[in-house]
């Protein structure tokens, strides 16, 4: 069966925190670093919706959805 | 593996004297770019004057070049051509870690955009409260001027903006085609666009004179209304003298609103003329937008919330008509793109308008699709290091929430309380790429009339 993983380049990051607007469940950010850090990198499927919302919307295009097979 | 500039192949048509391909930079700038791709592939190569440029394009060599850090790829010394317009010792572009602190308080972060949109929107309100029920507009001069009043708002202030008229932007607009490439040979050369230039420039700084000396004269205002130029002037030495000239002012006004001018006035008028030659698809967003707004919602609310058909739109404006089409950096240290490895010094770049018309990631690359980018296609994200309109990596344009939010309100009060024609042959409107800003070859005219009931 496949899952969701939720992927940020910090090296890409520019602090923006949009996607803690779109989902705060998942992203979460470090002040020190002025990063983004994925807090569950592996989403609940309801989650999902507000994930592609940030990662369309991110302002500098660092994160990503990757699709994995995961064992249930 | 050492470095080997001549092994990086060579485009054709370099001109028999000491230009090499300035002159065809300078003519007809996209021919050149394409045809470096064309003959030589990711890797290629072109000569600007004493220089070497070595051109990247495609997917791999892109994100090397967008990855590279600062110490690596430099863009400092890339852009000759903006010191005339800055003023010496107003940098281009910060480091990425300046930037990035700069972008902690600023005025492009999230939490901002709320107060932006309702500029924006007022802005427009603005420009069109003096349009009858018809007429016609000329796309350039609306647009660089409606975009010199929300810049101005939004990143210096509400009261500044409120001291400007059309004279700024026409001196803006000056500034703008003081561009040309010959810069690379020399700022300063003695050409009609760097004369106007220049003085274009001495005229704007007379202009925040004007307003620092009418102000002085007044009452002093309540801190909520303070502009940034109330702060850059309330700011002394210990002697009590000014720390910041007129001069020093008008310079960082100017390279605050330079990335966000002609580069978002631009993508508005090109929206508009793709719109207008694909009635469908312009008949779908004016759909769209008159859903959104039955309820009587506020532009600014909803130009913060996606509105997917404009916003394909944009998006495929955006890379067809990418208003930068060159980003330029200076090798600092040795760096490899495809096998060939880059001296230092060397000059190195990647072409938006190349890459983001790449057939092998965005088919029908010459078509004007907005569908690329809905469900499941995507092509902007899935292409994320050739749909470049933007640049990528860390200096992916930090304004990019900005500008798309700020187009989706400019279109949403246009195509809600308008509609639009050309009056022209819709293949005669096209740019001017004379200069490294491009702009829109004038005349660029469409006609107006007031929707029914608006």
């Amino acid at each position: 069966m496949s899952g969701w993983r939720v992927v940020a380049d910090p090296d890409l990051c520019q602090g923006h925190q949009m996607c803690r607007l779109d989902a705060p469940e998942v992203f979460g950010f470090d002040k020190a670093a002025d990063t983004v850090v994925v807090r569950r990198d592996a989403p609940d499927d309801e989650l999902l919706t507000s994930v592609r919302t940030a990662v369309a919307n991110c302002p500098a295009m660092a994160l990503s959805l990757l699709e994995t097979e995961r064992e249930t | 593996m050492s470095a080997d500039l001549l092994a990086v192949p060579e485009v054709s048509g370099r001109a028999p004297d000491d230009l090499g391909h300035l002159q065809e930079l300078r003519t007809d700038p996209i021919g050149l770019l394409r045809r470096v791709r064309e003959e030589c592939g990711d890797v290629g190569r072109f000569r600007l004057a004493a220089r070497d440029v070595v051109l990247v394009s495609g997917a791999e060599a892109n994100e090397v070049f967008f990855r590279a850090p600062d110490e690596v790829l430099d863009q400092a010394e890339a852009y000759p051509f903006m010191t005339p317009i800055f003023g010496r010792g107003v940098v281009f572009d910060a480091t990425p870690e300046r930037r990035r602190e700069m972008l902690k308080n600023q005025a492009l972060r999230g939490e901002h955009m709320k107060a932006h949109a309702a500029t924006i929107e007022r802005e427009i309100n603005r420009m069109v409260a003096g349009w009858g029920d018809e007429g016609t507009i000329d796309l350039l001069e609306f647009f660089a001027e409606l975009t010199i009043y929300t810049t101005s708002a939004c990143l210096i202030g509400q009261r500044f903006r409120d001291d400007l008229d059309s004279r700024f932007a026409a001196h803006y607009h000056d500034l703008e085609r003081g561009t040309d490439a010959l810069a690379y040979v020399d700022p300063y050369a003695d050409i009609e666009s760097f004369h106007r230039r220049d003085r274009a420039r001495l005229a704007l700084v007379a202009m925040v004179q004007e307003i620092i000396t009418r102000r002085a004269a007044q009452p002093a205002v309540t801190r909520d209304r303070r502009d940034l130029l109330d702060v850059l002037v309330s700011l002394t030495d210990e002697d009590g003298t000014p720390h910041f000239s007129a001069d020093e002012i008008t310079g960082m006004f100017i390279s605050m609103m330079f990335a966000g001018h002609h580069t978002s006035s631009g993508t508005a008028a090109w929206t508009m003329i793709e719109l207008l030659r694909h009635p469908e698809v312009l008949s779908e967003v004016v759909g769209e937008l008159d859903a959104l707004y039955a309820d009587g919602s506020a532009v600014s609310f909803q130009a913060l919330r996606e509105i997917p058909r404009l916003e394909a739109s944009l998006k495929e404006t955006l890379r067809l008509h990418p208003p930068l089409i060159l980003l330029l950096r200076v090798a600092q240290q040795e760096i490899t793109f495809g096998g060939h490895t880059v001296p230092v010094g060397t000059m190195v770049g990647a072409s938006p308008k190349v890459s983001n018309r790449i057939p092998e990631d965005f088919p029908e690359p010459e078509r004007f699709d907005p569908g690329r980018y809905l469900d499941p296609r995507q092509e902007d994200l899935v292409h994320r290091w050739t749909w470049i309109p933007f640049g990528a990596g860390r200096h992916r344009c930090v304004g990019n929430a900005f500008a798309m939010m700020q187009l989706k309100a400019i279109f949403s009060v246009l195509l809600r309380d308008f509609e639009f024609t050309m009056v022209q042959p819709p293949d005669t409107y096209r740019d001017d790429c004379s200069k490294m800003v491009i702009q829109l070859e004038q005349p660029c005219l469409v006609s107006y009339r007031r929707r029914a009931g608006r």
